[in-house]
């Protein structure tokens, strides 16, 4: 193993191009081959020195991650003096730019406007070292409490569910050692490994006292009247890591209540539990595979259900369609694999009831709300060649003689979804002019609406250089009780520091997939992108939740960072600013260093992208929030 | 053989002088010119051509001697060669007589006697007066090298000129690889233990001689074959790739000052010794000579596990004779304190933790009726401070939590009551408890050390000297009154260092903390005041680790400079420095009775120092990274260390021996304790987990007859798995310190890493 890479280590030498660089940076021009080579050579012999010395620092310093003052001290160590001015927070920015045939890397330093930083708001005062003490183990068991980690960690939980006999022996040190940890004694967990291995251990599912009221506490708060309690109890149900236990409880409690809710046509209760279903997803230490069963058809549920409320035509069970819909979309994209197919059979399902001439309006408009937020080639391939069929059953409706008002609510919201969806689709993928008669000639009835929603979409498109992001209009929709949710624990999180603002709520629901930057953003906006400190875990904030729905490079990135969103309104100006402020966190090196580089990069830009558009549409969610 | 040696010494000097010429010319140059002037030389000699090197060698050690006026090591070694009196200086005569005949081949064998010199590096006069132009500029040169360098790093660096053919070296190598590879199984192991000295040393005097290339091959080539616990040593060694580089780096330096030690039984010795001979490898057998410490015993010869059980340090294991001196690891005996009455209890609770009187009572209770244990040393065997009257009430204190202790079993695992420390950012470097956990001091990266006060008592400060004036001084609540009510505070910060702060200590009566920084000092802080009392210079060199002794008075501090110094409170220079390790020196440990000091170090060793003496009585290896932890069970009697390979090694103090292995941590362990009565030892990782194991169970286990006490040759039960107690995971939050609290309670802290 080591002998790939050693041989590599004897060869590892600065580049003689780099010498030449630095000799001319002092002006000494015309430098050797030889002499780069000798320099070379001795140079990054020295570093190396350096470098091992500076990590006894880090060593002796209890950290693994080396830092600029642990070099400072190295060569403070050899008599050199230390390099000052640099204090590097968490990476050196150097950039890198080539052209002209040279390669250079350079400290970014841009220019600063004094008076935005006299303006700015000054930063928290960093906290005080102070001590905290908490139980880590009672008499040998470790109590499951927020300070503790979760007892059973994720990967376990996924290893568990997806190879439950591979789960039972090679974790068999680590399992013995949580086994006691979750309150076997070792006098069992010494049974389990004398002679019983092979055996799957038998789960204990009793819940602590503690566990049991806080599972009757959440539940009641989740479904009842009050809702800043509800935001609590949907705040802890996604951040709070020691729920594993709790799990199928609340995965039964979801799926009976979706059952009863479904028949009582109780809409506002139903809009609850999914909320829970989303605040599930959104816990970082919950593996949920294992109850998708029971999860699952109670969202489809939610979707294509024929009837979800009393009144049809006044309720906007719409809303909770499309929410439903968007937490499927979310949960094939997180738990599909070649063994369970969840979007395949899903999507089966879908377009059989689709295709059924009986269906109802509503269940229709589930179905493809459903289908479309699968994507857009979902919507290419399923969506678009029924369009013709669908716009004729629009025609018959909206035309034809009086039929019930509610199936006249129905196709109207059917003709807006498939609007909104498929002219986002073929914006992208269909060639200039849009020509109304093509339009007419490809997709019936729908043809010349389309038309006009296309060229709206191009011209959205070409103006924020933002193709992807179209999706977000949707929002602007008025679905009041789904929306609530969000910028109520965005409040909760802003309450804490009176510059941290509400992150419009369309940045959270927003989409669920990549965005992917194209063009340079107009200069309507700017973001300044800064590191400062903050320090303990309730800073936890908005970005980061939203980060981990948005792409996986950037919530494995963000979620250890701790970022706060500060907003301040450009005073006359019409533009806005925000500020990203970061900590970067120490936490884990390994996941971290893998990770940064590339997302430290992408995600301001990502955010930029994505506030630049609720900016445009800021109207529309601000609309939506008093509902 | 002896010919091709002579001329390559002289194509050695020569480049010394020529520096200019580049490698390949040089050689070639040399060689034509030298060849037939080093026959001559070896003709004069007038010895069997294999012997010629040896006393080549002789000579110059005589002449290391004279220089450093040994005469009488002289006089001995002259008498054991069996050399006449002159015959040390005839070489250089020779030089001088051939240099002043101005032959071609005169410079050749002024050349000889020049590189000669170099590995002693001195230039006598006579050399100077010779009229040859090699030999004269030669000996310029060796004076140079000298005037610039210190001499001792020269004459380390100048042992490795005598040198082959370097093309031949894989070949050697790859000989003796095959010779190892072929022999039987149960000589293989130990014969294997030669690869990687050999290996070092070879590539170092590829290096040295100015054989870059050849030196890069042969690294390329064998630096797989060596056992991934070198692999640390063999990145430094790679980086090292010029004469210039061995200069002034420390692990080319330990290399050379110190033999690496070798055990092997004799059968394998003889083995090898026969080989080499036959195959008239003198390459290797002069390495072996010269840089080897065989150390030979007679039995069974180990087996690999065994081996590989002890190997790993930076030189070697350690001597067997080196574990040999008696170490009185029993406990002193303690003082009886009769019991006090009830009211007398409250008292001393309240007195806690405030100023002593200091009024040494005479020590009464010399009543001599419990037998004295034969392992402990005597009670005066080194003179320790006298009990206080607060020490006093301290120790009832204790006896009387002990009467409430926990008895800890693999049942009955202690609660953790784990201290995070938030918002560090990473700062914090070290972590300390008081002994009845009343106070927890914390050293930080930016020099500062604070104290909280864990309890609800607050930390007072004593009134300013004006203030205390005003005191009346007899009354009964006088050591409350000293005390400055303004200044009460659950945490102080203490300010003085000037780099981060690596290690701290409280002293045992909690009046005196001690820290040790980066800024090469150890501060000695008062916690009646809160200010800095004596800052001990000594070590110029970042102080790694400090420690007070159990009956305080005494500390020890290692640091980057690899001398542990034994000071005491009142003087400002160090009492003993314990010099030996070839690293740094990590983390340092009082033994329970304050009689010997543990040491760990970078180079994987853990050293036992007698404080009396000062001699070493212990070398432990078996370690494979940098110790960073140790503790002594409380009887004394054991010590487990840990270190950065997350390994956590048990050793019988008394007899020297490693005792077990307890793998699991995945990272430096940072924190080792055993808890009051020795049930069960904790250790706190890096990798963010507390662990408990059963330490009884783990020295049970260990059958101890006399052939393993003897030799040392442990064979140790793969048991880990079966010990580890339990595994406590902490949230992103490393374990930096374990501390048993008098009731067995386990303290634990770190800094919270967000």
């Amino acid at each position: 193993m080591a002998e790939e890479r050693r041989p590599k280590q004897c060869t590892v030498v600065l580049p003689t191009e780099s010498m030449k660089a630095m000799a001319e940076s002092i002006g000494v021009g015309q430098l050797q081959e030889e002499s780069c080579a000798a320099l070379s050579e001795e140079v990054s012999y020295r570093i190396k020195e350096i470098a091992q010395d500076a990590l006894k620092f880090m060593h002796h310093g209890k950290r693994c991650k080396l830092t600029t003052s642990d070099i400072d001290y190295a060569l403070k160590l050899k008599n050199v003096e230390p390099l000052y001015g640099f204090q590097s927070q968490e990476f050196i920015p150097f950039r890198f730019a080539s052209g002209g045939g040279r390669e250079l890397h350079f400290y970014e330093e841009k220019e600063v406007d004094l008076s935005d930083i006299i303006n700015t708001p000054l930063p928290r005062v960093p906290l005080d070292v102070s001590l905290k003490a908490h139980w880590l183990s009672i008499e040998g068991v470790q109590p499951a409490i927020p300070e503790n980690p979760p007892p059973a960690p994720k990967e376990q939980q996924k290893t568990e569910s997806t190879e439950p006999l591979k789960a039972v022996k090679p974790g068999q040190e680590e399992e013995g050692s949580t086994q006691k940890g979750q309150g076997a004694t070792s006098a069992e967990a010494k049974g389990k490994k004398d002679g019983l291995m092979r055996m799957k251990p038998r789960s204990t599912h009793e819940l602590s006292v503690e566990q049991q009221l806080y599972y009757k506490e959440i539940t009641e708060a989740c479904v009842g009247s009050c809702e800043a309690k509800r935001a609590e109890a949907l705040q802890s149900i996604a951040t709070d890591p020691g729920l594993y236990q709790m799990l199928p409880r609340f995965s039964t409690f979801i799926s009976e209540g979706v059952r009863v809710n479904v028949v009582q046509n109780n809409l506002a209760l139903l809009i609850y539990l999914m909320r829970m279903v989303k605040a599930l997803m959104d816990n970082p230490t919950l593996y949920l595979e294992k109850y998708l069963h029971e999860l699952i058809p109670a969202v489809v549920t939610c979707i294509v259900s024929k009837q979800l409320c009393l009144r049809p035509d006044v309720d906007n069970h719409w809303a909770l369609r499309d929410f439903a819909a968007r937490l499927m979309a979310q949960s094939c994209k997180t738990f599909s694999t070649t063994t369970n197919n969840i979007q395949s059979r899903i999507t089966k399902t879908f377009t059989k009831s689709w295709l059924d001439d009986k269906t109802q309006w509503t269940t229709r408009y589930g179905c493809i709300a459903g289908l479309s937020e699968l994507g857009p080639d979902v919507i290419k391939t399923l969506i678009l060649p029924r369009l013709t069929v669908e716009g004729a059953r629009i025609k018959a409706v909206s035309d034809g003689p009086v039929v019930s008002n509610i199936d006249k609510i129905g196709a109207d919201h059917v003709q807006n979804l498939l609007l909104k969806h498929c002219a986002s689709v073929i914006a992208k993928a269909c060639p200039l002019p849009d020509n109304v008669e093509q339009y007419r000639a490809d997709y019936g009835y729908l043809g010349p609406m389309l038309c006009s929603h296309v060229v709206k979409a191009r011209a959205q498109a070409a103006l924020q250089a933002q193709q992807v992001n179209r999706t977000t209009l949707t929002i602007t929709q008025p679905r009041p009780t789904l929306t609530v949710s969000q910028s109520g624990i965005g409040g909760s999180g802003g309450s804490r520091t009176p510059s941290i603002i509400k992150v419009p709520s369309s940045l959270t629901l927003m989409s669920t997939r990549p965005g992917t930057p194209t063009q340079p953003s107009p200069p309507a906006t700017k973001y300044i992108v800064m590191a400062t400190s903050s320090g303990s875990s309730s800073t936890q904030q908005v970005i980061t939740r939203t980060s981990s729905s948005v792409t996986s490079t950037v919530a494995s990135a963000t979620s250890t960072l701790q970022p706060l969103v500060k907003l301040e309104s450009g005073g006359s100006r019409p533009l806005q600013k925000y500020i990203v402020v970061s900590l970067p966190s120490s936490s884990s090196l390994e996941s971290k260093s893998g990770v940064l580089p590339p997302s430290s990069s992408t995600s301001p830009i990502l955010l930029e992208a994505r506030i630049k558009v609720d900016c445009s549409d800021s109207p529309g969610a601000s609309t939506q929030s008093p509902h | 053989m002896a010919a091709v040696q002579d001329g390559q010494l002289n194509m050695e000097v020569e480049k010394d002088i020529k520096t200019e010429i580049t490698n390949d010319g040089s050689g070639n140059i040399n060689a034509n010119s030298s060849s037939p002037g080093s026959t001559s030389s070896g003709g004069k000699s007038k010895s069997p051509a294999g012997s010629g090197e040896d006393q080549q060698t002789l000579l110059a050690v005589l002449q290391f001697l004279k220089r450093n006026k040994l005469t009488e090591s002289v006089d001995i070694l002259r008498r054991e060669a069996g050399l006449s009196a002159d015959a040390d200086d005839s070489p250089v005569s020779d030089s001088a007589g051939a240099g002043s005949g101005g032959v071609p081949n005169v410079s050749a064998d002024g050349g000889d006697a020049n590189s000669l010199l170099s590995r002693v590096s001195i230039a006598t006069p006579s050399i100077e007066t010779s009229s040859g132009f090699g030999c004269g500029s030669g000996g310029r040169a060796c004076r140079l090298q000298c005037g610039e360098d210190q001499p001792d790093v020269n004459v380390v660096l100048s042992a490795y000129s005598q040198q082959g053919d370097p093309v031949l070296y894989p070949l050697y190598y790859n000989g003796l690889k095959k010779f190892i590879e072929s022999v039987l199984d149960c000589h293989r192991a130990e014969l294997s233990q030669v690869f990687y000295p050999l290996f070092v040393h070879m590539y170092l005097e590829l290096v040295y001689n100015n054989h870059e290339n050849e030196a890069k091959q042969f690294f390329e080539k064998f630096s797989g074959d060596q056992e991934c616990y070198y692999e640390e040593d063999l990145r430094i060694l790679s980086s090292m790739s010029k004469k210039e580089h061995m200069k002034g780096n420390e692990t080319m330096l330990d290399f050379r000052t110190s033999k690496f030690v070798l055990r092997i039984s004799r059968d394998s010795y003889q083995l090898l010794k026969r080989h080499l001979q036959e195959r008239q490898n003198n390459q290797i057998w002069n390495i072996i000579q010269e840089h080897l410490y065989i150390d030979i015993f007679d039995g069974m010869p180990r087996s690999k596990s065994q081996i590989d059980a002890m190997s790993g340090s930076l030189a070697g294991e350690g001597k067997r004779d080196a574990n040999k001196a008696k170490v009185f690891y029993g406990l002193l005996k303690e003082p009886e304190i009769e019991v006090p009455l009830d009211d007398e209890d409250e008292e001393a609770e309240n007195e806690e933790g405030k100023p002593k009187k200091k009024k040494p009572k005479k020590d009464s209770m010399g009543s001599k009726s419990k037998k004295q244990d034969p392992n402990a040393p005597q009670q005066t065997r080194i003179p320790l401070p006298e009990l206080k009257d607060s020490d006093k009430l301290d120790k009832i204190m204790n006896m009387k939590e002990a009467t409430k202790k926990i008895r800890l079993s693999p049942d009955n695992l202690p609660s953790i009551c784990f201290y995070s420390f938030l918002n560090a950012y990473q700062g914090l470097t070290a972590v300390d408890f008081t002994d009845d956990s009343s106070l927890i001091a914390g050293g930080f990266a930016d020099s500062t050390v604070r104290v909280w006060s864990v309890t609800p008592k607050k930390l007072r400060r004593v009134k300013s000297a004006a203030d205390l004036s005003n005191i009346d001084k007899e009354s009964d609540d006088v050591l409350e009154r000293i005390m400055d009510e303004k200044t009460a505070s659950e945490s102080k910060i203490l300010y003085g260092h000037s780099g981060p702060v690596y290690g701290i200590s409280f002293s045992p009566d909690r009046n005196y903390l001690l820290s040790s920084s980066e800024d090469g000092t150890v501060r000695l802080w008062s916690l009646q005041t809160f200010t800095c009392l004596v800052g001990y210079k000594g070590h110029n060199y970042p102080v790694w680790d400090t420690q007070f002794s159990p009956y305080g008075y005494y500390f020890i501090s290692g640091g980057h400079d690899r001398v542990a110094r034994l000071w005491a409170t009142d003087h400002y220079q160090p009492l003993r420095m314990f010099a030996g390790h070839l690293a740094d020196i990590t983390c340092t440990l009082f033994h329970p009775n304050s009689n010997y000091v543990a040491t760990g170090s970078a180079d994987r060793t853990i050293r036992l120092w007698d404080v009396l003496t000062g001699n070493c009585v212990r070398i432990l290896t078996g370690h494979k990274g940098p110790i960073h932890s140790l503790a002594f069970s409380p009887n004394g009697k054991f010590m487990a260390s840990g270190a950065t390979d997350g390994r956590v090694l048990l050793w019988d103090v008394g007899h020297g021996l490693m005792v077990g292995e307890l793998k699991g941590h995945s990272d430096t362990i940072y924190a080792l304790k055993f808890s009051r009565d020795g049930e069960i030892l904790a250790s706190g990782s890096m990798d963010n987990t507390v662990k408990l194991w059963d330490t009884l169970k783990a020295f049970d286990d260990v059958e101890l007859d006399d052939f393993t006490a003897a030799t040392g040759h442990i064979h140790l039960p793969e048991n880990s798995q079966e010990l580890l107690l339990g595994t406590y995971m902490t949230k992103s939050t490393p374990v930096i310190h374990l501390h048993f609290t008098r009731r067995n309670l386990l303290l634990a802290a770190g800094a919270y890493n967000p």
